[in-house]
């Protein structure tokens, strides 16, 4: 039987009850009664900030007032007129920049009103109770494609659909859900609620999704012109960053977005190898994420290592202190610049850095770290899309996400100027369906 | 150390805290334990006449309001008075009394407004030694439609008759225990006084339903799908059994009849509060009844260390001490003007103060950009709601204006000088009078 000291990469490092609990929710849901008394901590702010930090604007304090008058079905009925996804959102948004970051009770005692929980008591009322809360209007005739199932091309397809248009979903995965489904740290969102969602989402009606299309090989983005009154393209970034250091070939070096994937995929987390000591190379979500799970599966040591000062990760202070208590070690301002082994990883260099006008550079001081395995987590990137305008790898839009083409929008991870999150892309596909809605009957 | 030893129309206990006749108080089980943990008197729950006791209803006989965090916000009921028969209780009073002749130990009673009927329980309740009695007319459920209770407390002259009778076969002090559901208090404290009475106490429960069943549409404490109205208590209730305690503490037909005050006493502050509007003991019950007789240990600390705070060795000391300051609204000083002002260091800016002047009071709240929220003195009417919904403790204040500056919103300077409707010349009364 392996363990955490096994060397080398190895699967069962941990006994099946160790790994369930490793895995467990991360923000269990809360009680009626929980719920009752976190509500009542919301002071129902004139103009409120949490609504203007949150990208989809949902009205908050109104859902937590519903919430205290014991309808938290009203209140799930109003986070989804603006946030279809407002369960995910509930489990993922790192509320502690967003919604509870504004909080006035953050202010003045550093404890927020729990707003993503009570999103997620409103919303798990409503999911479990009821088929969908809200009802199409009448046909428009109109067809629109979606590229992509993920957090922007649901929420627009489901604002299309309810406005009576027939939407199509062109998917490359076999699985709806975007990173919801593949890229969101397991512990998230646990007992399949991305597959559930995706499936509820689409209970609306008038949405097909047709799984296994990938743009670009299995059609162009000219016969969805061709085809369709207009195109929504949600396809987040499907490709990886590489690392450019010496050894990059080596064995036990992944890519931690291919990683978490699998992770998230496995039926059996048993079976799931993990190195005895990983590295992590990045800063964001990403890199926390594919740490704090390493070690949930029983790697020994974890490390990250980023090449900016703490300040400057992307990852938030909850979500760094989140990998600090769960053992992960954070290291700053160091760039690895050789990978050494034979054939196998067995240690990983790394040069300090400053940061100095040109940029970073390196300090000439050097260590090592012992590793078996390394995750590159810096970054993904958008493949090219025949004719659309891009900037920075990504595509480039006006307004409510209109592309340079006619007939085309784009919004979430793929279009330049989001953030990255998943209630972004939510408000971007929203916000493009009422766009293309307005050009469609305009 | 404060002494909180109190002597209450010659009955004398260690502290001011009294159990109010209730279920805490309905067996010598209980008072007991009420006394060995530390409660200074009870008054004995209600006993009846002679002869087969009063059934209570088999289902629930309580309904509640709750704050957020099923905080017991206020208690409502549909209990009748003592369900075991008389006998048992007046032996159990007076072994009690026995082996506690430093508590108070009061017997409130109720019996048919008859001279025989309490011409025969008297006698046998003066037998158990108890320290004095207590009339209950309040109780508003139940034994008010049997013409006992609150059905002789809202008859001023039956008041006075049924006293009368109990100064005349009863010869320690009679409490007269007043219900509030009346339009004015004054007037059966008067005819407890005229009948001979040695005290009031108030408040007995408020005729009340708390809640209905929105799914079979009945009142709340339901019984088989019926509800009854019952009796309401508990810290909602507090403000009303204060103001009632005061017009009889300030009132001439009534003042200076000693009170004892009851309705919603929850901590030491709260008896503290009656006890400054005229009260000489206060009396509990909701409280005791949420959480055990062990709060009586945070009332006497709290009450004794703001005691010794103040520099009041007894509590005569502050007894009364706020009546005077209870007055009618005409005499308010219509030239104190004052202004609310926001401490900008304190305000977490949730715009609550904004919203309600906004929308419901005087549009005296500017927001300004980022959220800061400043008073207009030129609109501020100094009505403090935006003090009462604020959350932060402080942050608002009502700051008066000094005598001899100019209220911006009336462009008048103010005066030094006190004046009031009496004098003011919009007052038709005042004007007549010139
Ligand atoms: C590891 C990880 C953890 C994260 N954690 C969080 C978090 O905790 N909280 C948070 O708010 N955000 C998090 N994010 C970011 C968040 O997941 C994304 O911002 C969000 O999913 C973007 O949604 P999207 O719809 O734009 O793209 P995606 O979710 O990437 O969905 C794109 C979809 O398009 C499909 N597709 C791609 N190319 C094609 C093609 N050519 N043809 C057809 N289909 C295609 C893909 O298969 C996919 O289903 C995380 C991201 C990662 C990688
Ligand atoms: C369940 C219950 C039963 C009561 N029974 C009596 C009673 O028998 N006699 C009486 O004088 N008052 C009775 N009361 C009223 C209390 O003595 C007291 O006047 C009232 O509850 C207000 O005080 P509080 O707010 O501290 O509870 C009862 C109150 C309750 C809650
Ligand atoms: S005291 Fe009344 S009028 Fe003045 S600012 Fe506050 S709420 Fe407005």
């Amino acid at each position: 039987m392996p363990t955490t000291t096994t060397p080398g990469i190895a699967a069962g490092r941990l006994p099946s009850d160790m790994l369930a609990e490793n895995f467990l929710d991360l923000h269990p849901p809360m009680s009626a009664h929980e719920a009752q008394v976190a509500a009542d901590r919301c002071y129902f702010c004139h103009d409120a900030p949490c609504v203007t930090a949150c990208p989809t604007g949902i009205d908050i304090p109104l859902f937590i007032r519903e919430i205290g008058a014991g309808r938290p079905d009203a209140a799930a009925r109003e986070i989804f007129e603006a946030n279809i996804l407002g369960g995910m959102c509930a489990r993922v948004c790192p509320t502690e920049v967003l919604c509870e970051g504004a909080c006035v009770r953050e202010a003045a005692e550093g404890r927020p009103v729990e707003i993503g929980r009570l999103q997620r008591h409103a919303t798990d009322e409503l999911m479990s109770r009821q088929g969908h809360p809200f009802a199409r209007a009448a046909a428009t005739g109109k067809r629109v494609a979606v590229v992509g199932a993920g957090p922007a091309g649901l929420a627009c397809a489901h604002r299309l659909a309810l406005k009576g248009h027939e939407v199509v979903i062109l998917e490359g995965a076999p699985k709806p859900g975007g990173l919801n489904e593949y890229g969101i740290a397991a512990y998230k969102t646990v007992d399949d609620f991305a597959a559930r969602e995706a499936d509820w989402i689409i209970g609306v009606g008038g949405i097909e999704i047709r799984h296994g299309r990938w743009l670009g090989r299995d059609f162009t983005l000219d016969e969805l012109t061709s085809d369709y009154d207009a195109v929504f393209l949600g396809m987040g970034l499907g490709g990886v960053n590489a690392l450019e250091v010496e050894g990059a070939q080596l064995e036990g070096t992944g890519d931690a977005v291919g990683f978490i994937s699998e992770l998230r995929q496995a039926g059996d987390l048993s079976a799931l190898p993990v190195g005895r000591r990983v590295v992590v190379i990045g800063g964001g979500m990403t890199a926390v994420d594919c740490a704090v799970q390493s070690k949930a599966l029983g790697a020994e040591e974890v490390t990250i290592v980023y090449r900016r000062e703490r300040a400057k990760m992307g990852a938030s202070c909850y979500e760094q202190d989140l990998a600090a208590s769960r053992g992960v070690r954070l290291v700053f301002e160091a760039m690895p610049v050789r990978l050494i082994g034979d054939d196998r990883l067995e240690a990983v260099e790394f040069e300090y850095t400053e940061a100095g006008p040109e940029g970073l550079r390196g300090t000439g001081e050097t260590f090592r770290l012992a590793a078996d395995q390394l995750f590159r987590a810096v970054g993904q990137t958008l493949g090219t899309v025949e004719g659309v305008e891009t900037a920075h790898g990504k595509i480039v839009t006006q307004g409510s996400g209109r592309t340079n083409l006619d007939k085309v929008w784009a919004g979430g991870d793929c279009a330049l100027g989001g953030d990255d999150l998943t209630v972004t892309a939510v408000a971007q596909g929203r916000d493009a369906a009422e766009d293309i809605h307005s050009m469609l009957t305009g | 150390m404060a002494d909180l030893t109190t002597d209450f129309l010659g009955i004398r206990s260690p502290n001011p805290f009294w159990l109010a006749s209730a279920p805490p108080t309905d067996k010598e089980y209980n008072v007991r334990r009420a006394f060995e943990a530390g409660w200074g008197g009870v008054v004995w729950k209600t006993l009846g006449a002679e002869g087969p006791p009063v059934v209570n209803v088999n289902g629930p006989r309580y309904g509640v309001i709750h704050g957020a965090d099923r905080r017991v916000l206020g208690l409502n009921n549909i209990e009748l008075i003592t369900d075991r028969p008389l006998e048992v209780n007046l032996e159990e009073m007076a072994r009690v009394k026995a082996d506690y002749p430093d508590r108070a130990l009061i017997a409130s009673i109720m019996v048919p407004c008859e001279e025989e009927a309490w011409k025969a329980i008297l006698p046998r309740v003066a037998e158990t030694n108890a320290d004095g009695i207590e009339l209950n007319f309040g109780c508003p459920h139940g034994m008010s439609e049997r013409g006992m209770g609150s059905a002789v407390g809202q008859v001023p002259e039956y008041i006075e008759m049924v006293t009368r009778w109990c100064k005349q076969y009863y010869d320690r002090p009679v409490i007269v225990k007043l219900t509030p559901n009346i339009t004015d208090i004054r007037k059966p404290a008067a005819a407890a006084r005229n009948g001979g009475a040695d005290a009031v106490s108030l408040i007995n429960t408020i005729n009340s339903i708390t809640s209905v069943d929105l799914d079979s549409f009945s009142p709340e404490p339901s019984i088989d799908g019926k509800g009854s109205h019952g009796g309401y208590c508990g810290p909602a209730v507090k403000p009303i059994a204060l103001s009632m305690v005061s017009e009889i503490a300030r009132h001439e037909a009534t003042r200076g009849l000693p009170i004892s005050g009851i309705g919603g006493v929850t901590t030491w502050r709260d008896a503290a509060e009656f006890m400054a509007l005229g009260c000489g003991t206060v009396q509990v019950c909701t409280a005791a009844m949420t959480y055990g007789f062990r709060i009586v240990e945070e009332m006497c600390a709290g009450l004794s260390t703001w005691m010794d705070e103040k520099g009041y060795r007894n509590v005569s000391d502050f007894v009364g001490r706020a009546v005077p300051n209870v007055t009618d609204w005409k005499n308010l000083n219509l030239n104190y003007v004052a202004k609310a002002r926001i401490d900008q260091d304190l305000c977490i800016k949730c715009g609550r103060c904004y919203a309600a002047c906004e929308d419901t009071s005087h549009q005296a709240i500017a927001m300004k950009p980022g959220r800061v929220f400043e008073v207009i003195d030129a609109e501020c009417v100094a009505c403090n709601l935006c003090v009462d919904v604020c959350p932060v403790e402080n942050c608002i204040d009502m700051v008066p204006m000094a005598a001899g500056s100019t209220d911006p919103r009336t462009g008048r300077v103010v005066s030094p000088e006190h004046a009031d409707w009496t004098t003011h010349p919009n007052n038709p009364a005042a004007q007549a009078a010139e």
